[in-house]
């Protein structure tokens, strides 16, 4: 991998929603292996620092900078490198897991590979079931299937472990330690506790009040 | 590319398994056409003379009731966003939501129009003209609809919002579609009014994708 020694930086970033201060001063450096757990209280600006991360938000002061360069310049080979799961799953009730899978892989221009990320989230029985027969578990499982399917070296994943069981958040657990292994990156937006080796973690506390 | 085929074919897939989406538009647009003779009298001599405003009339008010679908529904699931980080260009991604739409909406209706025709006593030897400024027109009725429909996502009466937008800009290809229609009933050939309409539908095909992406980055900020 040849991004395995650039450095996902964010330094100084400010974050303001309309009339409301939702951080400021925020900075942190993510190494290749790295993870970031961004915890904090409802509300606290979680869902808007990794939205700011995956480039859908742009903050009011500071930089996101990946390998040095800043990423609002020409986001388009960081947006490359970055997969987002966010707190919706982006899933149709009227396709099936196998199709919302490669066509979210189609749409980052790679082949999918579906079977691989199905059985990754033990999804295989319900493959090729419409969407709207999921429970939010196994939506969830879906949205994070995307991860297996097209791989990328960045993951932002906004409350990954929401509605999932026990069994699918060790699936989940497994899945980080193995891309981190592999040299990834992930940043972490929870209130739950995962079980995230050696993260470091980044404590939003309240601008609002 | 292939980005970009995908979400045509997605979008087409969704239509399709939906069901119901391609009808409701080709319903309204019948039943809005049928209503017309209740309204202004049976006499053929006068339908005859505005079979075709009433036919492009019809045809817009059922491509604006059918415009909150190309966004809404990834807008609320949060596709959108997953599309805005794709390689493909988000001008692009409205592009080929655009098509999806019109294969569903403007293509349909253009097939329907000339039986249409018949109920308004258009001459069938106009028919032609008015299906054909159908077919250059209604891409550009998707087109610009899809900016009505990316800049009023998140508001509260989405729908109605961007009707009272979208309207006023469908004004060049009713004057010209209708105008083409007229022209042959006027003896003439219609011609210099298709080739306006399709130089619209053009313009409309490089500009309306860029704005409507400028209004979705917008929305998803």
């Amino acid at each position: 991998m040849t991004q395995r020694d650039a450095e996902l930086r964010g330094e100084d970033l400010t974050c303001r929603r309309g009339e409301r201060l939702v951080f400021a001063g925020l900075s942190f450096a993510l190494e290749a292996g790295g993870a970031l757990v961004v915890t904090g209280a409802n509300g606290s600006g979680k869902s808007s620092l990794l939205r700011l991360l995956a480039t859908l938000l742009r903050p009011e002061s500071g930089r996101l900078l990946w390998n040095g360069s800043p990423v609002a310049a020409d986001p388009a080979p960081y947006r490359a490198l970055i997969h987002y799961v966010g707190h919706l799953d982006a899933i149709k009730p009227a396709l099936t897991p196998r199709e919302t899978l490669g066509f979210w892989a189609g749409m980052r221009g790679r082949p999918a590979r579906t079977d691989e990320a199905l059985a990754a989230l033990g999804l295989e029985r319900a493959a090729t079931w419409p969407c709207r027969w999921l429970s939010a578990g196994q939506r969830r499982r879906l949205a994070l299937a995307r991860l297996v399917a097209s791989p990328a070296p960045i993951w932002l994943l906004d409350e990954p472990s929401a509605a999932l069981d026990t069994e699918g958040e060790s699936r989940l657990a497994a899945m980080i330690a193995a891309h981190r292994a592999a040299g990834g990156r992930v940043a972490v937006a929870t209130h739950q506790s995962l079980p995230i080796e050696g993260a470091q973690s980044l404590a939003l506390g309240d601008f609002a009040r | 590319m292939s980005g970009f085929l995908g979400l045509v074919r997605r979008d087409l897939l969704l239509a399709w398994r939906q069901g119901g989406e391609i009808g409701l538009a080709v319903g309204f647009f019948v039943l809005a056409v049928v209503l017309f003779p209740f309204g202004v009298g049976p006499e053929p001599e006068l339908l005859r003379r505005v079979s075709g405003g009433i036919i492009w009339v019809a045809a817009l008010l059922a491509a604006v009731a059918s415009l909150d679908r190309i966004f809404a529904a990834d807008h609320a699931d949060g596709g959108l966003d997953l599309m805005a980080l794709s390689p493909l260009p988000l001008a692009a991604a409205v592009l080929a939501k655009c098509a999806a739409h019109w294969l569903t909406t403007g293509l349909p209706l253009t097939v329907v129009s000339p039986a249409l025709a018949l109920i308004v006593d258009m001459d069938p030897a106009d028919m032609p003209v008015l299906a054909l400024g159908l077919l250059i027109g209604t891409p550009a009725l998707s087109l610009i609809g899809a900016i009505g429909a990316a800049l009023t996502l998140g508001a509260r009466r989405p729908g109605v919002l961007s009707a009272l937008l979208v309207l006023p800009l469908y004004l060049p290809p009713l004057i010209f579609g209708t105008g083409a229609a007229a022209a042959r009933l006027g003896g003439g050939e219609g011609r210099a009014h298709l080739l306006l309409l399709g130089a619209f539908s053009l313009a409309a095909a490089v500009l309306a994708p860029l704005a409507a992406a400028a209004a979705l980055r917008d929305a998803l900020e």
